[in-house]
């Protein structure tokens, strides 16, 4: 029975990987580009939160809302500032702008709330569930990620294929000068796209600050290093592939945590990434790169 | 007033000068071809007109309105389309995917649906495979699509670059009689070709260029006897 405790936890914690991974993955298909400052996007989302929440004394969701809100502006802002200017400079000079914004929002986190860890009181309220006799526990955290996650996977993917801004995404994520020629405005049409991850980053801030409620300028780094794992995991540029690698890579760790070694579970799932793509290198749900002249 | 007017144009890629001052001009109605060897311009005159790559000097005028510098996007608005070099339909989407693509810019579903009739009707072979992703489509079958993309947005004028590239003869033959139907149902047809004699056979009129300069112009019939010309692009 403690294994299916195990498993519900860590697809809960693949829930919030998927989330994140969603953003990474959309992000690169649309914009080609790998925006590395996306994990830290959900610690501004986790830090929103906080101050509205413990400084200010307003309700949780007023937290989360502003928190989605304060992330989409700043998302679609980076974009602007730093990526923008550099659409048709090469793929290395945007990887290290990106690296650079990373920096910069860990930093200016560090200079408003200090190092200290700030201790962050959950969002959710609904009570522990309990199954099978009291054998099985989830959390009110557990449930609600759960939930969350796959409203939002499926609201996003029936988003893309029936709105015209989700044509729009399809169209630049194959080809800019093409969909140009549809009558697409491609760069709002990439900022669309980073309004969306980001807003998805705050939804994750807020859901694994909750799971995990310890919050430093740093939270944002490892699991946004693991969702990128998540979404490469799954083919980098799919949205159903960066749900099921998000999923894969929490049951992964929480499994090798119960079992084999917490001190090693990260070593794991990163080993098991490189297996994958030894296997198959786009990924699994990836697709296969062919041209046609 | 012509419906699209180049003035002066040039163009640069880096330090070198692609387009070197031309001007053209094509009127309501018309079909005009641009011939001339690999490398003369006659793309890069598309893509600058179409608004994907900046002019440096130089005006494009169309119906009036200045759309030198107005991105690519809002031109198609205005009522212009381009088919592309390389055909360029969206090879992960279905035919019919692609088709609603290329009425991105209406609203009116009902007339959307008129347009993808007509369509399916110069283009039955796109309607048997409507559900096909377009990558799976044959060269020919794909600039059918192109085209059938580009008339989704019911232009007024439609740019086509190098349709016959790549295409079997037959292919050739059924595009050039597609093109010539286009015309008759009133769109203006701008097109680039490197096959001059069958660019010259549909035209009205045509420009030669050479080396990103206009080198002759006239009355279609005239340059295709002209003996510079036919030594030149005609291999006689």
């Amino acid at each position: 029975m403690s294994f299916i405790s195990y498993l519900i936890n860590g697809i809960s914690l693949g829930s919030i990987y998927a989330l994140i991974a969603l953003g990474y993955t959309m992000v690169y298909g649309i914009a080609k580009m790998l925006n590395f400052a996306h994990g830290d996007i959900i610690m501004i989302g986790g830090y929103t939160i906080f101050v509205v929440m413990n400084t200010l004394g307003m309700p949780p969701i007023l937290g989360v809302l502003v928190a989605v809100v304060v992330c989409t502006i700043l998302g679609v802002t980076i974009e602007k500032i730093a990526y923008k200017p550099l659409r048709q400079a090469s793929p290395l000079a945007v990887l290290i702008t990106a690296i650079g914004v990373s920096y910069l929002l860990q930093n200016v986190a560090l200079l408003i709330f200090g190092a200290n860890t700030k201790l962050f009181t959950s969002v959710v309220s609904i009570p522990a569930i309990s199954l099978a006799d009291g054998q099985i526990n989830l959390s009110g955290e557990t449930t609600v990620t759960i939930v969350v996650s796959v409203v939002i996977m499926v609201g996003l993917m029936l988003f893309i294929r029936k709105s015209k801004t989700g044509q729009a995404m399809l169209a630049v994520s194959e080809d800019k000068g093409a969909a140009e020629l549809m009558g697409i405005n491609v760069n709002a049409t990439i900022a669309v796209t980073f309004a969306i991850g980001s807003a998805l980053a705050a939804i994750a801030g807020a859901l694994l600050c909750s799971a995990y409620p310890t919050l430093t300028p740093y939270t944002g780094a490892m699991p946004g290093i693991k969702a990128f794992v998540a979404a490469v995991f799954g083919g980098i540029g799919s949205i159903p592939g960066a749900f099921i690698g998000g999923i894969l890579l929490g049951v992964i760790e929480n499994l090798s945590k119960a079992y084999i070694s917490s001190q090693m579970a990260d070593a794991i799932v990163f080993a098991v990434l490189i297996v994958v793509l030894l296997v198959k290198p786009t990924g699994i749900l990836g697709k296969k790169i062919s041209e046609k002249v | 007033m012509a419906m699209l007017e180049v003035k002066d144009l040039e163009v640069h890629y880096g330090v070198i000068k692609a387009i070197k001052g031309i001007s053209f001009e094509v009127n309501q109605g018309e079909v005009i071809a641009l011939i001339g060897a690999n490398g003369a311009g006659k793309t890069t005159i598309l893509h600058t007109v179409t608004g994907l790559i900046p002019s440096s000097k130089g005006t494009i005028t169309f119906e009036g309105n200045d759309i030198t510098r107005m991105p690519g996007h809002k031109i198609v608005y205005l009522g212009m389309a381009h088919v592309p070099e390389g055909r360029r339909v969206f090879s992960q989407l279905t035919v019919l995917q692609n088709l609603k693509m290329g009425a991105y810019t209406r609203k009116d579903k009902k007339e959307i649906e008129d347009t993808l009739k007509m369509v399916y009707q110069k283009f039955p072979r796109l309607e048997e495979r409507k559900n096909q992703t377009a990558g799976t489509l044959s060269g020919g079958e794909q600039q059918m699509l192109a085209m059938g993309r580009a008339l989704m947005s019911h232009p007024k004028i439609i740019l086509m670059d190098e349709p016959s590239m790549g295409l079997s003869p037959i292919f050739v033959e059924e595009i050039f009689n597609i093109i010539r139907e286009i015309s008759k149902s009133g769109t203006t047809v701008l097109l680039v070709e490197q096959n001059a004699k069958k660019a010259l056979s549909i035209a009205n009129r045509a420009y030669v260029l050479e080396t990103g300069k206009i080198a002759l112009q006239g009355d279609a019939d005239v340059l295709m006897n002209d003996e510079s010309v036919k030594k030149a692009y005609l291999g006689e």
